[in-house]
């Protein structure tokens, strides 16, 4: 072994003082320990809906119609036994328990905003790397973009769901499409700059094929813009969620959802608040939770934690 | 009056934010600026030059970052504690400060004469009619042609050289008494940099003007200073009149700097004229063709038929001001970028128009070194993960490929235990030497250096030639050197081709170039030279 550079060693020194873990910090940011609790908190609330006391919540009751939260009634089991049952949050116009939709309702939202984010993310990630690194492609490519952002989510989801009828599948896909182009800006833009970066270039006069490129010096730049961008898609799909199914082009009402439970309530909503209410404050609080925790990440992973490396 | 210095920087201690790596940014420095005279601040990055400008200027960050100890005197007036207010008032019209990127300090959206008027409205209660002339006038004394034109035009309209006396202007309208120059030719090209220096010199004898100026370059301290402070980690280590400091150093630290400082007497090395030619270009050029889906193509020729070889175990200098070409050149060569025409041998075969499937086999025969060492290693990726990434792209297994890499460490002069460190914790040096490494695991006949030395200290640019030095003769290389330093070129150069305007105006030896150049180009690139009087490298080591 020769001996390395004195001059240099003392700034090596400096450099290598290390820094809290991301996690550390992570955990430090106040934004992302609430979201992650309140998100963890839905999550576990959509998963164990059918042991939190809750009934069918598509069993219609004309009888116990448009009671006020805290109404107490015996029900009958299947089983055939009767037994005591309170209405936590009361019933709609039809009877149904609003406590167990509300509760069912959390999974529909999660789902959602979940693969909106992940297929949108997968899809504008693949081709705002092959558009940005690809330069032929880039015109042709943006321009199919410009044209698919110009379609508002709401028609193109009244479209789809009178071709293909109203479902789950057909609104994540209906609120994923408009998203994708954002996410492929954001990639390609990220790409733009990172294949000009001198290490590129270098990996490219090493002989690395195209793909390794891509997968080994461009896709990790990626990672942290793109968590806190699907933070938002996510937050922004529930939001999306809500308003088709409140406009009923959304989910069927069979299945509850945040979104279509407001729309049952809307009509009388001066006398009975609480089925507009109940929803509304879980609706609100699940967004508010995601985009703090997309605010939090973005702290945390912010551009100028490069300065670190 | 006269024995008052105009400035006066007395046991001045600034302190760094927790964790940095040292506890003072300056510690217990002395300084001061009489009037008409210029004290050049020297030292290498990271030396504490510029925070004492800012700290003069009073324009630290604040708290994690502030004066603890010792003064700073103006015309006799105590700086530190002095209140904003008085800061604001004192700023542009007693103390100005130039800056080294000159296109960054002024504002895109306003015109140089509302720039400029911007001061003379803070400051003074001139009337419009008043501010116009003075504007004229100032403009005038920094000897931009048609002043009248250049006050109405916006920043991206002028050249670089052009901006500087933008900034010169601004900063010496309302007749300051000191004048801060923070590292003010260090972005423009040298015969830009030439005329900038004259500028300064001349009008600061006009104005009586106290100048304290920072560089790292002791050409620059060498054609300006009266007086020189040399600086390292944070202390003044040697202070002294010019001619002292840099004829008859006595602290060692600067006795290594001013004996790093490359000579510009070419060293002479026997040619190896039978040696076989490892590359040659037959009039190369690049166009770029401009222009897009709306816009007029208009073309640029970037190069314009080079023709030049390189012979085994022989090094080319391409030298040249930014925009003549050489990276182009370089680029072409490397087939970063695709040749528009001509023709590149690379042991007899044309590589210019290679197809990506022949290109495979080529790239591992030339390989290139950029400028930045802080962006030409993948921060995500461990050094040893760079080195092998070439070869492992040709087949060898990972083993081999370490052990391949760990003896280049070695060769580079780097601890072969450390490939698993990031390349944050190497220094600029070191990742140099990394990037020198990853280029000779490829085995290449062709080593292209772009500027590679060029954002290096001057004492670690003398380690990092050194090195290719000794490896383009261990290695028996072919060596491209792309460089816009004169004395870099003739210290490593056995042939040197200066470029001008995307065409090679020069070709020849270093010593013929060197000793009687004959293009008017070369002639004034070696006039504008920092330094050219003086004889650095070895004189006063």
């Amino acid at each position: 072994m020769t001996a390395p550079d004195l001059v240099d060693s003392a700034a090596q020194a400096a450099a290598s003082a290390q820094r809290p873990s991301l996690f550390r910090q992570m955990l430090r940011n106040h934004s992302v320990t609430f979201g992650t609790v309140v998100l963890l908190a839905m999550v576990i609330l959509g998963l164990v809906a059918p042991y939190l006391g809750t009934i069918d919540p598509a069993s219609i009751d004309p009888v116990w119609r448009n009671k006020v939260p805290g109404t107490e009634r015996t029900i009958t089991l299947p089983s055939g036994e009767d037994v005591a049952f309170i209405h936590r949050m009361g019933t709609d116009s039809l009877g149904r328990d609003l406590y167990s939709r509300v509760i069912y309702g959390a999974r529909i939202s999660l789902i959602v905003g979940l693969f909106v984010a992940l297929i949108s993310v997968a899809i504008g990630l693949t081709i705002g790397l092959v558009s940005g690194y690809i330069r032929w492609l880039d015109g042709i490519v943006m321009r199919v973009m410009d044209g698919l952002m110009a379609i508002p989510n709401i028609l193109l989801a009244i479209g789809l769901v009178s071709l293909w009828g109203a479902g789950v599948v057909t609104v994540i896909i209906a609120i994923a499409v408009p998203e994708i182009p954002r996410v492929v800006r954001l990639v390609r833009s990220i790409v733009l700059s990172i294949r000009e970066e001198p290490y590129v270039e270098a990996a490219i006069s090493v002989g690395t094929p195209l793909i390794p490129i891509l997968y080994r010096h461009v896709l990790p730049n990626t990672v942290a813009p793109l968590l806190v961008q699907g933070t938002y898609v996510c937050a922004s799909a529930i939001l999306v969620e809500a308003i088709l199914s409140f406009l009923g082009v959304g989910i069927p009402p069979e299945t509850p959802t945040w979104g279509n439970i407001m729309a049952e309530g809307r009509v009388l909503f001066q006398v009975f608040p609480h089925n507009i209410m109940f929803p509304g404050v879980f609706l609100a609080l699940t967004i508010l939770a995601v985009n703090l925790l997309g605010d939090g990440l973005r702290d945390t992973l912010d551009p100028r934690m490069a300065k670190r490396f | 009056m006269t024995d008052r210095p105009v400035l006066e920087i007395t046991n001045l201690t600034v302190k760094l934010p927790k964790g940095a790596d040292r506890e003072h940014a300056i510690e217990d420095i002395s300084i001061s600026v009489r009037r008409r005279e210029i004290v050049c601040l020297v030292g290498e990055s990271g030396s504490g030059k510029s925070v004492s400008a800012f700290s003069v200027m009073g324009l630290l960050p604040g708290r994690d970052m502030a004066p603890i100890a010792g003064s700073i005197k103006l015309e006799g007036e105590e700086l530190i504690g002095a209140d904003e207010a008085r800061m604001r008032d004192l700023r542009g019209a007693r103390m100005s400060m130039i800056f080294q990127e000159p296109m960054t300090a002024l504002n895109p959206t306003m015109t140089c004469s509302q720039q400029i008027e911007e001061v003379l409205t803070t400051h003074t209660d001139f009337d419009a009619d008043e501010r116009q002339k003075r504007i004229l006038n100032i403009l005038e004394q920094v000897q931009l042609p048609d002043p009248p034109r250049m006050a109405a035009s916006y920043p991206h309209q002028l050249s670089g050289g052009q901006r500087q006396r933008i900034m010169i202007a601004m900063a010496l309208v309302l007749e300051p008494a000191l004048l801060i120059a923070d590292e003010p030719t260090t972005a423009l090209d040298v015969t830009t940099q030439a005329q900038i220096l004259k500028l300064i010199k001349e009008i600061q004898a006009s104005h009586d003007t106290a100048v304290l100026f920072i560089t790292h370059d002791f050409g620059v301290v060498a054609d300006i200073a009266d007086r020189v402070a040399v600086m390292q980690w944070g202390k003044v280590v040697e202070e002294g009149t010019a001619d002292d400091v840099l004829r008859r150093p006595t602290h060692p630290y600067t006795k290594m700097l001013i004996g790093s400082v490359p000579s510009f007497t070419p060293r002479v090395r026997p040619r190896q004229i039978d040696a076989p030619v490892v590359l040659s270009t037959d009039n190369l050029s690049k166009t770029y063709s401009g222009g897009g889906f709306f816009q007029k193509a208009r073309p640029v020729r970037a190069a314009n038929a080079v023709t030049v070889e390189i012979r085994r175990g022989e090094t080319l200098g391409i030298v040249g001001e930014s925009g003549s070409g050489k990276s182009t050149v370089a680029r072409c060569i490397a087939r970063l970028i695709n040749p528009s025409d001509g023709h590149v041998y690379l042991d007899g075969d044309d590589i210019a128009k290679a197809s990506p499937f022949q290109l495979r086999n080529l790239r591992r025969r030339v390989q290139i070194v950029f400028q930045d060492p802080y962006r030409s290693l993948n921060p995500r990726r461990t050094v040893g993960a760079s080195i092998i990434e070439g070869p492992m792209n040709y087949g060898t297994s990972q083993r081999d490929a370490m052990k391949r890499a760990q003896e280049l460490m070695s060769l580079v002069r780097l601890d072969p235990g450390s490939l698993d460190r990031y390349p944050h914790q190497f220094s600029g040096g070191q990742r140099q030497r990394i990037c020198i490494a990853r280029a000779l695991a490829m085995g290449p006949d062709l080593l292209i250096a772009d500027e590679a030395v060029s954002a290096l200290d001057v004492s670690v640019q003398a380690q990092v030639l050194d090195l290719l030095d000794d490896i383009r003769q261990r290695l028996d290389l072919a060596m491209l050197f792309i460089t816009h330093d004169l004395r870099v070129a003739a210290q490593v150069c056995d042939t040197v081709a200066v470029m001008h305007r995307g065409e090679v105006v020069e070709y020849g030896t270093a010593a013929e170039v060197f000793g009687d150049p004959q293009h008017d180009y070369t002639r004034s690139l070696f006039a504008a030279a920092p330094g050219r009087g003086f004889a650095f490298g070895g004189a006063a080591a």
